[in-house]
C-alpha cells in the first residue's frame, strides 16, 4: 500500500492536489477561528450553501467551466445570503438562527433547480458543475491551485496585518466602535475574507462540507491554548493537515472523495483534542473532578474527627463520620484510609480509628481555616479588601489586622477551634505564634 | 465649555421614544450617577453619547465639538455581561485594547503601551493575574479589567455602564478609590447606577432619568422623595426608608 502511495506521490497532479488542500485547509482553519470566536459558525455553513447558485449562476452567464469565474460568482452569491442572513432580522421579528435556516435553504434550493437545469440543458461539458455539492480534489488542475494557493496566501497576510483590530472588533465590537476604529470596514472586510475562505474549498470539500473545514479545526485548536494567537496558528495547522490527510487517504483508497475524508481527519483530530487535550479535555477534566472530590472529601472527614476529638470522643467509625457529614460510606472510608496513611488517625481495631497527636495538629489547622473563613463570609462587607481577593481563602495571606479581627469574632461567636493536647506538638506551628 | 453637553436629545427605536428631549449640560469633575429604574434609558444615554446609538434628533456636544473628534478624551467602561469572557486572552491583552485607538491601524503596541497596561492592572488590584485566561476571572475582577482597560485610554470623561453591578465587596471598594482618584485628577465621570441605597454616598451629582430627564445637579439638590417618587412612580420600599429616615431628622 504504501508502495502505491509512493508511486502516486510521484506523479505531479497528485503533488499539485497536495498542496492545494494544505493550503486551502490552512487558510479555513484561521479564518474559521475568527468565524468560531464571533459566533457565526451556522453563518460559515449558509455562505457555503449560498454559494452554490452563485457558481451555477456563473456558469450559464459565461457558458464555460473556469474556476475563476465560479469563484466570483460563488463568492458574490455567499455576501449575498450573509447580507440577507443580517438583514431579515433587521426588518422582521425573525431571530438570527431562523434567518439562518431560511437563507442557507432557499440559496440552496435554487441552486440545486439551476444545476438540474443546465445538466437537462447542456452535453457532457457541464456534467462537472456537480462536483460543487461534494468536492471533487482530483478535478483540480494546476492553474487553478494557482489561484487558490494566491487567493490563500492574500488571505493570511490580511489576517496578519489586521490582527489587531480583527481581535478587538472580535472581542467587543461596541468598545471598538466607543474607541474610533473603523467597525463597518472591518466587518465588511473580515466577512469578504471569511466568504473567500469558504469559497476556494468549494470545489474541493464541497457547499455542503465546507462550513465543517471551517469550523472543526478552529474548535480542535482551542483546546489547547489559552490564546488568540496560539489558536490561529494551531488551527492552521490543523486545517493543513487534515487537508493532506485526506488527500493521502484517499489517493490509497480508489475511489473514495477527498473532501469527506479531509472533513473526517480534521473530526478525527478534534475527537482526539477533546478528550486528551490537557487542561481543557474531557480526561483532564474529569481527573480533576476526582481530585478535588476526594481531596474535600478528606478535610470533611478530618473535620467531622476533629469536631469528636473537641467533644472528648475519640472512636473514629464511619458511621460517627457519616453522623456528621453527608458522604457515601465508600467515599467515607476511601478518606478515611487516606487519612491513616498520612498517620493523621491510626486504626484501632478493624473499622475503628483513634485521632493521633498528627491528626489533631492537622484537624486544628483546618478547622481554623474553615471557621475563619465562616466569619469572613458573614462580615465580608466589612473585612474585604482588594489584598485578600485570591483564588482561594488563605488567612496567612491576609493583613494582620483583618486576621486578629477574625480570631476575635471567632472568640465572639465561641467558633474557635481548642488545642488542648496538640500544645506540645504546635509550639512551632504559625498561626499558635500569633497569640 | 462643559465635557458633556445635550441638547433636545431623543432617541427611538423602532418607533416607541426611549429617550425623550433629554438636555444637559454636564459639569467638569464630578461624579455623576445615571438612575432610574430598569429600562428608563440609563445605558441608552451612554451608548448614544458614545454614538453607538443613534439618535432621532438633538445635538450632543464633547468639550464643544461634535464626538468624532473627541473621541481620544473618552474612555468606555462597557457592561461585563457585553463580552464573552471564555474568549482565549489574558487580561494585559484586554487591557492593551484601551491603546487600541491611540495606536492606530495596523501598529503593534509599543513597550511603553504596554507598560501603561501593567501599570494599570496594578492600579486595580490585578497584576498577579495579567497572564491569567479571562475565563479564570470572576465577575469583580473582570469588572475591574474593564476599568484597567478605560484607565489605559487616558481619557478626559469616563463612561461606565453598572460597574457595580454584581460585584464583590473588594472590587466596590476599588472601584470607588478609582472613581475618587479620577475626579482628584479633574476627570469628569458618568455611572450608570441602580443601587439607590449607595447612590447618595457615591455620587456628587445625580441624573434621575425616566425616559426623560426627571431631575440633575448636586445630590443633595436632586436625590430628594418627591423626585425619585417622580422616576419610580411611588413603588419602592427604599422611598419609606428613606421618608421615615428624613421625618426622623426633622
Amino acid at each position: 500500500m504504501f508502495e502505491s502511495l509512493w508511486l502516486q506521490l510521484q506523479h505531479p497532479n497528485t503533488q499539485w492536489v497536495l498542496a492545494g488542500t494544505l493550503l486551502l485547509g490552512t487558510a479555513s482553519g484561521v479564518l474559521g477561528s475568527f468565524v468560531l470566536l464571533r459566533k457565526q459558525s451556522l453563518i460559515g455553513d449558509a455562505m457555503a450553501h449560498s454559494a452554490l447558485p452563485g457558481v451555477c449562476l456563473a456558469f450559464l452567464f459565461t457558458g464555460q467551466k473556469s474556476l475563476p469565474f465560479f469563484l466570483l460568482g460563488a463568492a458574490l452569491a455567499g455576501l449575498l445570503g450573509t447580507f440577507c442572513i443580517q438583514l431579515i432580522p433587521r426588518l422582521s421579528k425573525t431571530k438570527e438562527d431562523s434567518a439562518i435556516g431560511i437563507v442557507l435553504s432557499v440559496f440552496f434550493g435554487v441552486g440545486i433547480i439551476l444545476l438540474t437545469y443546465i445538466q437537462q440543458q447542456g452535453a457532457g461539458s457541464q456534467s462537472g458543475l456537480d462536483s460543487f455539492l461534494f468536492g471533487q480534489a482530483a478535478s483540480l488542475v494546476r492553474q487553478d491551485i494557482i489561484l487558490i494557493a494566491g487567493i490563500s496566501a492574500v488571505l493570511l497576510l490580511l489576517c496578519i496585518v489586521f490582527f489587531k483590530e480583527f481581535t478587538l472588533i472580535t472581542f467587543d465590537l461596541a468598545f471598538a466602535k466607543g474607541l474610533g476604529i473603523p467597525v463597518r470596514f472591518l466587518n465588511g472586510l473580515l466577512a469578504c475574507l471569511i466568504v473567500c475562505a469558504v469559497v476556494i474549498g468549494l470545489q474541493t470539500v464541497g457547499v455542503i462540507l465546507m462550513a465543517a473545514m471551517l469550523i472543526t479545526p478552529a474548535i480542535t485548536a482551542r483546546y489547547w491554548t489559552e490564546r488568540l494567537t496560539g489558536m490561529i496558528i494551531i488551527a492552521g495547522i490543523t486545517g493543513g493537515v487534515s487537508g493532506v490527510a485526506g488527500t493521502l487517504l484517499s489517493t490509497t483508497m480508489k475511489g473514495m472523495a477527498t473532501g469527506p475524508l479531509m472533513i473526517l481527519s480534521a473530526t478525527l483530530l478534534f475527537l482526539f483534542s477533546m478528550i486528551c487535550a490537557p487542561k481543557r479535555g474531557l480526561a483532564a477534566k474529569a481527573i480533576r473532578l476526582m481530585r478535588l472530590r476526594r481531596r474535600t472529601s478528606r478535610e470533611q472527614v478530618l473535620l467531622a474527627i476533629y469536631e469528636q476529638y473537641e467533644k472528648n470522643n475519640l472512636c473514629v467509625t464511619v458511621e460517627s463520620v457519616r453522623k456528621k457529614r453527608r458522604l457515601s460510606p465508600s467515599l467515607c472510608l476511601k478518606a478515611l484510609n487516606d487519612l491513616e496513611q498520612e498517620r493523621c488517625i491510626e486504626r484501632i481495631e478493624n473499622g475503628i480509628w483513634q485521632i493521633t497527636s498528627k491528626g489533631i495538629e492537622k484537624g486544628y489547622h483546618t478547622a481554623l481555616k474553615q471557621r475563619m473563613y465562616e466569619v469572613y463570609l458573614m462580615h465580608e462587607m466589612e473585612l474585604a479588601n482588594i489584598e485578600s481577593d485570591q483564588d482561594y481563602f488563605d488567612p496567612d495571606r491576609l493583613p494582620r489586622e483583618t486576621r486578629e479581627r477574625l480570631y476575635s469574632l471567632l472568640k465572639l461567636y465561641g467558633r474557635m477551634p481548642e488545642r488542648r493536647k496538640a500544645s506540645h506538638d504546635a509550639e512551632k506551628g504559625q498561626i499558635a505564634n500569633e497569640f | 465649555m462643559f465635557p458633556v453637553e445635550l441638547d433636545n436629545v431623543t432617541v427611538a427605536y423602532h418607533k416607541k421614544p426611549v429617550l425623550q428631549d433629554i438636555s444637559l449640560q454636564v459639569p467638569e469633575g464630578k461624579l455623576i450617577g445615571i438612575i432610574g429604574p430598569n429600562g428608563a434609558g440609563k445605558s441608552t444615554l451612554i451608548k448614544t453619547i458614545l454614538g453607538l446609538v443613534p439618535r432621532a434628533s438633538g445635538d450632543i456636544s464633547i468639550y464643544g465639538k461634535d464626538y468624532k473628534d473627541q473621541r481620544t478624551r473618552i474612555g468606555y467602561v462597557p457592561q461585563r455581561g457585553s463580552v464573552d469572557w471564555d474568549f482565549p486572552t489574558s487580561p494585559l491583552d484586554v487591557v492593551l485594547m484601551g491603546r487600541y485607538g491611540r495606536i492606530g491601524l495596523l501598529k503593534r503596541p509599543k513597550k511603553a503601551d504596554v507598560e501603561m497596561a501593567k501599570a494599570a492592572l496594578t492600579k486595580v488590584g490585578m497584576h498577579d493575574y495579567a497572564k491569567r485566561q479571562i475565563s479564570q476571572l470572576s465577575g469583580g475582577q473582570q469588572q475591574r479589567v474593564f476599568l484597567a482597560r478605560a484607565l489605559c485610554q487616558n481619557a478626559d470623561i469616563y463612561f461606565m455602564d453598572e460597574p457595580f453591578a454584581g460585584v464583590d465587596a473588594a472590587t466596590e471598594r476599588a472601584i470607588m478609590t478609582l472613581l475618587a482618584e479620577l475626579k482628584e485628577k479633574g476627570k469628569t465621570v458618568l455611572v450608570v447606577h441602580h443601587d439607590l441605597q449607595t447612590a447618595e454616598d457615591y455620587f456628587d451629582w445625580i441624573l434621575l432619568l425616566h425616559l426623560r430627564k426627571i431631575a440633575f445637579g448636586p445630590t443633595e439638590n436632586v436625590f430628594t422623595i418627591e423626585n425619585l417618587q417622580k422616576t419610580y412612580g411611588g413603588r419602592l420600599t427604599f422611598l419609606k426608608d428613606k421618608v421615615l429616615a428624613e421625618g426622623h431628622k426633622e
